[in-house]
């Protein structure tokens, strides 16, 4: 709602949009108390903005001034009503959502504030939510989203989809933005997994969207929701009945997400077209490999270590390489794995990362040396 | 470049929502191209079929207006264009016309 109400209002009026979208929710729940809740309480919710984004119109339009793409349009009486009905269109509200998610990742925000203004505008996470899933304190989301908001106000304008250049321009960073805000749900620091099943549930709608948007329908975003879905169908396995994270050798298999198998399998296919080889198309791979497998006995371990090669030639980071090393103890043997974890570069990185110690001392376990799986330091 | 008074008279009396739809967007359209065209001065406003007049010396207040439907004044806007002939063209692209209305073109007078 709020991308929609900024396309109105103008970028540099966010406030005003987030302000009506907030007396949207408030009038909603005096009514709906008093009335009980409406059949379709989205649409009564959107009406409600609707109206009030009229109301508002017509109040400021001498002292403010709005959308300039509109021009004149929401100065007259002749013209507002069909003006602001187009904006509120379904179709034109996917449009919204798309331009603000190409807004928000704004050159000058940092990738970590850029996740958190699609969280917060986009999907309509409160601070505190958006605090709890990065496990971060409310007062430093507060701040982060406050300036991000600032930096987007000062853009003139929202960026125009329908423009090829800009939209290329940024298109990668969308890419990256929507892959943590999936990986901050799937791999996430917060103890909370409704909330990283929804920050999960979000990067895989908004990359459908982006998906439906000629200039975002490139090989490269077909590979980020082939691996977002390929990620999404081994969620119900990776909990055991207590809660309990189970390793890839203890998930139940059958309890993998066969729709989203399919999907994620037809997408990785259509991600094949052209000759951009993307992180993206290789992580999708990986997930591909272990999807293929139907006992993790038969996982094709030599193929996922040189899918690990290509991947760290594009985006060398010690995760990469921790998971690379993984994966060469699976294929050649713990000792090799060992070798490979002793020879990762940047390794202090990793000291904050728990799988590292686990795969430490999974390896020094398995070579038969208890006493140092036990303080693998 | 002189400024023109498009005065709207008549309209559809009795519109489906549907229609109602169709003649905003068509207006919509015209609209914009003369905001593009750099003809749109001011964007007016359409006007409520009823009101009251005020008439004489006396200041006598009737109900009103009670012309007939297609007489009734609908709206205004202020256009800007070179010369008469060139605002009576850009009248003609009016969507008024359709629901057997009028544009009466005045030219803003100086004083």
């Amino acid at each position: 709602m709020v991308s929609v109400l900024t396309r109105i209002f103008g970028v540099h009026n966010l406030a005003l949009a987030e302000d009506v979208v907030q007396d949207a929710f408030c009038r909603a729940l005096e009514t709906w108390s008093f009335r009980g809740v409406p059949e379709n309480p989205a649409a009564w919710l959107m009406a409600t903005a609707k109206n009030r984004a009229l109301d508002v119109l017509r109040r400021q339009r001498t002292a403010m001034t709005f959308a300039p793409e509109f021009g004149r349009l929401l100065d007259s009486e002749w013209t507002i009503i069909p003006t602001v009905e187009e904006v509120f269109e379904p179709k034109a509200i996917k449009d919204d959502q798309l331009r603000m998610m190409f807004s928000c990742c704004h050159p000058r925000l940092k990738e970590e504030a850029q996740v958190a203004l699609i969280l917060h505008i986009l999907c309509g996470f409160s601070v505190s939510e958006i605090a709890e899933a990065f496990v971060s304190p409310h007062s430093t989301i507060e701040k982060r989203i406050t300036r991000s908001k600032q930096v987007l106000a000062t853009s003139k304008k929202l960026i125009d989809v329908a423009s090829a250049v800009e939209t290329s321009q940024r298109l990668p960073a969308v890419h990256r933005a929507l892959y943590l805000l999936f990986n901050e749900g799937y791999h996430g620091s917060s103890p909370t997994a409704t909330i990283r099943e929804e920050l999960c549930r979000e990067a895989m709608r908004l990359t459908s969207i982006l998906l439906t948007h000629p200039q975002g329908t490139v090989p490269a975003t077909y590979a980020l929701a082939a691996l977002m879905s390929l990620d999404a169908a081994r969620m119900p396995g990776r909990v055991d009945a207590s809660g309990q994270l189970q390793t890839l050798f203890e998930q139940d298999r059958s309890k993998w997400d066969q729709q989203l198998v399919r999907e994620g399998m037809s997408l990785l296919e259509l991600s094949a077209e052209g000759s951009t080889l993307s992180e993206y198309h290789i992580e999708a791979a990986i997930a591909s490999m272990h999807i293929r497998a139907d006992r993790a006995e038969e996982t094709d371990w030599k193929t996922i270590v040189s899918l690990y090669d290509k991947l760290l030639v594009i985006r060398r980071s010690p995760i990469v390489a921790l998971n690379r090393a993984i994966a060469v103890a699976q294929h050649e043997g713990p000792e090799r794995g060992l070798e490979e974890m002793a020879n990762i570069g940047n390794k202090d990185r990793l000291i904050a990362y728990p799988f590292y110690f686990a795969a430490l001392g999974e390896f020094e376990l398995r070579v038969g040396r208890q006493a140092v799986a036990r303080d693998p330091r | 470049m002189s400024e023109f008074t498009f005065l709207f008279r008549g309209r559809e009396t009795s519109p489906s929502a549907e229609q109602m739809q169709k003649t905003m967007e068509k207006w919509v359209v015209w609209f914009k191209q003369l905001d593009s065209a750099g003809c749109l001065k001011e964007p007016g406003h359409p006007l409520e079929h009823t009101g009251k007049v005020v008439k004489g010396k006396e200041r006598v207040v009737v109900d009103g207006p009670y012309a007939e439907a297609k007489d009734v004044v609908g709206g205004y806007i202020l256009v800007e264009a070179s010369d008469l002939n060139h605002a009576t063209e850009l009248a003609k692209g009016c969507p008024i016309f359709e629901v057997g209305g009028s544009v009466e073109v005045r030219p803003v007078h100086r004083v």
